[in-house]
């Protein structure tokens, strides 16, 4: 006998908690516990009194597997309100990275240029590297540090993703 | 190369592996792998009665012979019972791997019968842990598994193996030596420090060695080289509760236990030591009493080979990362290439001998007929040390008892659950110790409350013909409880009353087993003869004094130096702050 796997597709979602400690550890948790996989996860508060979160989450999973996700978070008790972006509808989807570039010479202009296609900013630079700031959605990101490599690639930072849905309405 | 199924893979990592036997549970998440273990032949099984036993037995094996435990249970409640000792394991650094049963993963996180989350539940109480899905990877996790459980600091490592990767078939090769890639534990302690602590030492005028579990774990040589360190620095010698046995207790520098119920001499030694040298100890509360107040004026080395257990909670001037058996081999060869003379420490040995007048561990013995709990501690020891006898306990007072007044003289013979304090540890830690070690006596000193959290046991001796001895200090309290409820609550006994006490001996009985009960002082020693003359397992019900104390006590939260000697300084009462303290 070999084991079989379920076909998965990638959902954003926006998962609204109130600020408690461990509430990332829970979240994180039943995501192992249940086999849940986990792309990416981004936490921070988003109100002025600091007591709630904002957690947005990519994952992977099958239909009938995304639909218990969401209600295995909405079950937990700190959590407001689960949506998922990617079903809803048109949203907009971001990420942060800082790329280190080290070159001289040919490759440090290479490196200007395509960075100047990309909008990345140069946020630090030394007469021999650069750190440059960008952001978009992932693939533009993915493309970004892939053609980085070809001119001198040292490391990068991601934030993972954050996103929000369009128009007038929230979550 | 053929397929195998996970649980033919897994049968043969464990022989690859040198396991001779396995304690465990059968269930349903497991069945291919006890069907494979049926087949295969090679590995002996101890069926135990409740999986928190197979745990405690595993440790018993593992503490008594130095290799790593193995347990096997099914997936849920199999798991779930096994987490007491997964953390007592943790807790005392004992080498243990725990193979569990697993829902079919297309089920896991469905609530399938018997599911729980094994790998989040025992995160936080194992060294480390794997979840299985793929039966290729199987033997490598199992051979890293007993890597990590048995190298560094020892601990128990969860191997949760889903039903259908018991079942699917892979290939399995024998991997060569583990070369982890991020876990490389330090066992070479640098040298240049380990110059600086024989420098200190030699220049020390008041110098005591403060020893641990860590020498147990680091093999038999680890407590020979020690002894050795004694003979040439002539420093005093005291030891945690994990650490009994390292340093023989007939040894001429040996203080005694230190901590809570430690002697006076070792308390105040290590109060006044100029230099306190931690060897595989980790600074527990029990052991340091008031941090601020412990050992105030003392330079202080520690090794361990645990980097988190370093400047955890005493600040120390000089940390050693290595196993200590390599760091005392290095110390002792320094020591004797440098031709250091043995340090002049007649003064502080002078001051040592004053507090070993007070006699700390005498007790009263008013009552001609009442046995006190110590003198029955005292007159098993007596009768058994020509033997060499392998000592498990329960916790509580009667765990204190025989940790004051019996002798260790090597190590491995002395298994207690410390850290955790696992009431119920002690008679499948008998149990293990006694397969691991067949022709050794192996006695479990119990109370009477702690001996019934696993009593089912009783039945897994008699199965196994396995000779085991139950020596129960009746008192008919939690005495332990009544003793704080005594000291902090003004004697009101909320529920630390043993009521509805089973007839241990009949009890013995109908599990198959001989009971013995010793009632008067004069039936002390002839029970004891009595228990010791035969040869099966035995179970004694010995009435011993109800309402006597442990002491010495230092009070939770006070200076090693407000040690209580005796019933007559207890005041009753304490505040909120005391209260408060574990």
């Amino acid at each position: 006998m070999h084991i079989s796997q379920e076909k998965a597709e990638r959902h954003t979602l926006a998962v609204i908690v109130d600020n408690e400690p461990g509430i990332l550890a829970r979240i994180a948790g039943l995501f192992t516990a249940r086999g849940y996989n986990i792309e990416s996860l981004t936490v921070s508060e988003i109100t002025a009194d600091k007591s709630v979160s904002r957690i947005t989450i990519v994952t992977s999973a099958s239909p009938a597997t995304m639909e218990q996700i969401i209600a295995q978070l909405d079950r937990l008790v700190p959590v407001h309100k689960v949506t998922d972006l990617t079903a809803q509808g048109a949203h907009v989807e971001r990420e942060l990275a800082l790329v280190k570039v080290r070159g001289t010479g040919d490759h440090r202009i290479e490196a200007l240029r395509l960075a100047d296609v990309y909008r990345a900013r140069v946020v630090d630079a030394t007469t021999s590297s650069f750190v440059f700031e960008v952001t978009g959605g992932i693939d533009k990101i993915d493309k970004f540090v892939e053609l980085m490599g070809e001119v001198g690639l040292i490391e990068v930072a991601r934030t993972g993703i954050v996103a929000i849905a369009r128009g007038k309405e929230p979550a | 190369m053929t397929e195998k199924s996970g649980a033919d893979i897994l049968i043969e990592a464990l022989c690859d592996l040198g396991v001779e036997v396995v304690f465990g549970y059968p269930g349903g998440a497991v069945l291919p792998i006890y069907d494979a273990l049926f087949r295969s032949g090679r590995i002996k099984h101890i069926l135990v009665r409740h999986e928190q036993a197979a745990t405690h037995a595993a440790e018993g094996y593992a503490r008594s012979t130095g290799k790593p435990g193995v347990v096997l249970v099914t997936s849920g409640p199999g798991a779930t019972n096994a987490v007491t000792g997964i953390t007592d394991a943790l807790m005392d650094s004992i080498p243990m791997v725990v193979i569990t049963g697993q829902v079919p993963t297309a089920l896991i996180g469905t609530d399938a019968f018997q599911e729980a989350d094994t790998v989040g539940i025992t995160r936080h109480c194992s060294k480390h842990n794997y979840l299985v899905k793929d039966p290729a990877k199987l033997g490598d996790v199992i051979h890293e598994a007993f890597h990590i459980a048995t190298s560094g600091r020892p601990g128990p490592v969860v191997v949760d193996i889903p039903k259908d990767v018991q079942v699917a078939t892979a290939r399995y090769k024998k991997p060569g030596p583990i070369q982890h890639k991020t876990y490389r534990p330090q066992v070479k302690a640098d040298q240049s420090q380990i110059e600086q602590l024989v420098d200190m030492l030699a220049a020390a005028e008041r110098p005591i060695l403060y020893t641990g579990g860590g020498i147990i774990n680091s093999g038999p040589a680890a407590s020979q080289l020690l002894c050795e360190l004694v003979r040439i620095t002539g420093a005093p010698v005291t030891s945690t509760l994990m650490g009994l046995g390292a340093y023989p207790a007939s040894g001429p520098q040996w203080l005694g236990m230190l901590g809570m119920h430690g002697t006076y001499e070792a308390n105040m030694a290590m109060n006044q030591a100029d230099l306190v040298v931690a060897l595989g100890s980790r600074f527990d509360d029990r052991v340091t009493g008031r941090l601020d107040a412990f050992s105030p004026n003392s330079r202080k080395v520690h090794i361990d080979i645990d980097r988190s257990s370093v400047n955890k909670t005493v600040r120390v001037d000089l940390g050693i990362i290595a196993d200590v058996g390599h760091a005392l081999e290095d110390m002792v060869r320094i020591w004797k290439s440098r031709q250091h003379p043995k340090p002049d420490t007649t003064d502080w040995q002078r001051r040592i001998a004053g507090w070993r007048a007070v006699k700390c561990l005498d007790f009263p013995e008013n009552d001609p007929n009442e046995i006190m709990p110590q003198r029955a501690i005292r007159a098993l020891f007596d009768a058994t040390q020509a033997r060499s006898p392998i000592i498990t306990t329960e916790v509580g007072q009667h765990q204190m008892w025989a940790a004051q007044h019996f002798g260790f003289e090597k190590p491995n013979k002395w298994l207690t659950s410390g850290g955790l304090g696992t009431m119920g540890y002690g008679l499948p830690a008998a149990i293990g110790a006694q397969l691991g070690n067949p022709n050794a006596l192996v006695i479990d000193i119990a109370g009477e409350a702690s001996i019934q959290m696993n009593i089912q046991e009783l039945a897994t001796a008699t199965q196994y013909r396995l000779p085991v001895k139950i020596f129960i200090l009746n008192n008919q309290y939690m005495g332990m409880v009544r003793q704080w409820q005594e000291l902090t609550y003004e004697s009101r006994y909320a529920e630390s009353y043993s009521d509805s006490l089973p007839d241990f001996v009949k009890l013995g009985e109908a599990y198959g087993w001989k009971g013995i009960l010793i009632e008067t002082r004069d039936q002390l020693d002839s029970g004891i003869a009595e228990m010791l003359a035969y040869d099966g397992p035995v179970i004694v019900d010995c009435r011993v004094s109800q309402l006597t104390n442990c002491f010495p006590m230092i009070p939770s939260g006070a200076a090693h130096t407000d040690m209580i000697l005796q019933a007559n300084e207890v005041s009753g009462t304490m505040d909120d702050e005391a209260k408060a303290l574990v």
